[in-house]
């Protein structure tokens, strides 16, 4: 039945130009450069050439890829995928903050989105000042904030300090508020992006409950999230993007189960082919494999558990094996070697040739990071790959304390707790 | 089935020729050049232009010592310093008219319009995570700071009521009709002026180095300071290209009884102001799609 569908999106696709030397401050001189390569690039339209871009140093990355599915009345859908899979910006798309470079979306049906939350917050205003202006931002008319007002305080326990200007709050309540706001927007068809990794565990319980309302009542919610549990938890359908593009769509539990089989992939790496390696070649690494979670079913995230496997031709006596770790800018963030004791290793009983290094508590923040690997035998370097294995470290809790990928400075997290004055 | 061959045989171009717009509340398309006004938006979220509107009036003066005493001390001060250098010093002729007040009749409007667009100028991009992370008809963020110059206005109004009372000038009765289209005139202007430059801030962070230059050499080319009435026709014509050269001379003919502006600088006037009103619009219209990928 077509009149049952709210969402329907066929081949859209989304490209975006990131400029080398592209800053949010634009210069005089790239503005004038812009403009020039802008008409040059109007000029090479007109006669149907590419655009050239200027300088040549922009990349054109495709975000989304003929994206196509419907969506019904009703449903709620989960989309998973990694990061850069395309997720934010089908979100975004939807929601219209964006528009998409081909194809078209048609939606029935009240948007709500919800895509960080807080964003419109006035620090100077207080609190419910802030509940007013930031449901209007959302949408919400003024009406159905006053209406709902009361339920929204309670939900964020804000208490007393309702009248204070939000710069004296603590971030947490802060998030509380915020989230209380969206949590009490009502429309046909909400679209939510990641924002359940924020306050505490308790809130985000709450928050959790709350979304399940929403979902129940007979609403369309399109979630994404990189925490498989919630998604199973929250919808019916899944859909798996990779790359910008639908690699599957179906019921959640085969969704959740084709995105992590397929992470899995990624993540055993076979280094038999690898050409690029320094060393005596006497012993190979032949195999990484890298696995996340306590079952090792799971995504590297901060905070969580996560096991590197390596794999050798042979294993002779005395052989040691190494790896760095670097972040994406190439930066190196740790280094481990197995040639330095420590009472928590162990001997693997029976014949193996494999090293396995495990972290119970994975200190690295979300973000993409590099892994070589090199072996030794006799203090000979026998095998060295650079970049012998990529993998993605998701949002996590560290120290009980919820990380996500606002901390931007530096790599690692360090445990750490905080005495801080009485509210 | 029968959908889906419906899908299939409409044409890829075809917009909303085929069932999609009887099917869907809106149809979302790459768009080229023009494309159809969703008036709608702007009703739908008209509550929000309030809201920002009323957010822009609480935080402009926090955190200041004189509070709102700005509104008022701005306009005054600076009619205090154009009397001594421009009245005392360089004694430009006023055709009789106290200069105090014949600058202050012109910096109320002036000022509505100098501040209006240097806030709107960079209102977008001092806020890119509204931009790229809610949707909302972007426009009120230009049009808040606009609107709540107009509290400012009415504040400055109310010491000029003062002072025509102090030097007993009486308004003309025609002017003080013509008082409202001349102050629309203005806030088109304004408005104008400021979808130009918001859009064009977002692509060419230079705007917000240029602003404060425009309206620098704005006030000298609008008669804030002197009037036009003592300028030949022709040149008079000329004058009206800048449309706050009508608003602040209909001002100072309403309320300080200085000679009417000429019709055909009116003219001029009005024409420009609503040609940058509508071509801003329309510029910010077309650009709006792609602030959330520039900003």
């Amino acid at each position: 039945m077509a009149s049952s569908t709210v969402i329907r999106a066929e081949r859209i696709s989304k490209r975006f130009e990131i400029d080398d030397d592209h800053h949010s401050d634009a210069t005089l001189r790239d503005a004038l450069a812009g403009v020039v390569g802008s008409w040059k690039d109007r000029a090479g339209a007109l006669v149907g050439r590419e655009s050239s871009g200027r300088a040549g140093r922009v990349f054109v990355l495709e975000a989304l890829k003929d994206v196509t599915f419907s969506v019904d009345a009703g449903e709620a859908v989960g989309i998973v995928g990694r990061n850069g899979a395309g997720k934010s910006t089908l979100l975004k798309i939807l929601s219209r903050i964006t528009e998409p470079d081909g194809g078209r979306v048609g939606i029935k049906g009240r948007v709500g989105s919800l895509l960080e939350v807080g964003t419109g917050f006035h620090p100077e205003l207080t609190g419910r000042e802030n509940v007013f202006l930031y449901g209007s931002i959302l949408g919400m008319p003024r009406a159905e904030i006053k209406r709902r007002f009361d339920d929204i305080v309670e939900f964020a326990e804000v208490g007393r300090q309702l009248d204070t200007p939000i710069k004296r709050y603590s971030s947490g309540m802060q998030v509380r508020l915020a989230f209380s706001v969206a949590a009490y927007l009502e429309p046909d068809i909400l679209l939510v992006d990641e924002v359940l990794a924020v306050g505490d565990a308790a809130f985000q319980k709450r928050c959790l409950g709350r979304m399940g309302e929403v979902a129940g009542a007979g609403r369309t919610v399109l979630f994404v999230s990189h925490n498989m549990a919630l998604v199973q938890a929250l919808c019916t359908r899944g859909i798996v993007l990779d790359h910008g593009t639908v690699q599957f769509d179906g019921a959640i539990n085969d969704a959740v189960a084709y995105y992590l089989r397929d992470l899995e992939e990624a993540m055993a790496i076979d280094l038999s082919d690898r050409t690029d390696r320094r060393g005596r070649q006497e012993i190979k690494v032949t195999r990484v494999e890298i696995a996340a979670g306590p079952d090792g079913g799971g995504v590297p995230a901060t905070g969580a558990p996560l096991t590197f496997a390596f794999e050798l031709s042979s294993c002779p006596l005395s052989t040691i094996c190494r790896f760095k770790i670097h972040d994406e800018f190439g930066n190196a963030v740790a280094e481990f070697r197995s040639s330095v004791d420590s009472p928590d290793d162990r001997r693997a009983t029976g014949e193996s040739n494999r090293f396995v290094c495990t972290i119970d508590e994975l200190p690295l923040l979300s973000g993409r990071y590099r892994m070589d690997v090199e072996v030794l035998s006799g203090n000979r370097l026998q095998d060295s790959i650079e970049g012998a294995a990529r993998f993605e470290v998701e949002e996590g809790m560290y120290g009980r304390r919820p990380i996500d990928r606002s901390w931007r400075s530096g790599s690692v997290a360090i445990r750490h707790a905080w005495q801080t004055p009485t509210d | 089935m029968d959908l889906r061959t419906t899908i299939d045989a409409a044409p890829r171009s075809g917009a909303a020729s085929d069932s999609w717009a009887a099917d869907f509340d809106i149809v979302l398309e790459p768009t080229t050049g023009l494309r159809a006004f969703r008036f709608g938006d702007l009703v739908r979220f008209r509550e929000l232009l309030y809201f920002l509107t009323w957010r822009d009036i609480k935080v402009r003066y926090k955190q200041t010592a004189l509070g709102a005493g700005w509104a008022i001390l701005q306009p005054v001060l600076a009619m205090l310093l154009f009397t001594v250098v421009f009245g005392r010093v360089a004694k430009i002729g006023t055709g009789g008219i106290p200069y105090p007040l014949f600058a202050y009749v012109a910096l109320v409007p002036w000022l509505f319009f100098a501040n209006g667009v240097q806030l709107s100028a960079t209102s977008l991009t001092i806020n890119p995570t509204l931009i790229t992370k809610v949707y909302f008809p972007r426009l009120y963020l230009v049009m808040a700071p606009i609107v709540a110059g107009l509290v400012d206005f009415a504040l400055a109004l109310l010491v000029l009521v003062g002072m025509m009372v102090w030097y007993g000038v009486l308004p003309s009765a025609a002017g003080t009709a013509l008082l409202l289209p001349f102050l629309l005139l203005g806030m088109m202007t304004t408005v104008g002026a400021s979808t130009w430059l918001a859009a064009l801030n977002v692509k060419y962070r230079d705007v917000r180095f240029v602003v404060p230059f425009l309206v620098q050499i704005l006030l000298f080319a609008t008669p804030v300071v002197y009037s036009t009435s003592s300028v030949h026709a022709p040149w008079q014509m000329l004058f009206g290209l800048n449309p706050m050269t009508s608003v602040v001379e209909g001002f100072r003919w309403a309320l300080a009884g200085a000679p009417a502006p000429h019709a055909s600088t009116v003219a001029f006037s009005t024409v420009v102001g609503v040609g940058l009103f509508v071509s801003g619009f329309r510029y910010f219209h077309r650009t709006e799609k792609d602030f959330a990928d520039l900003i």
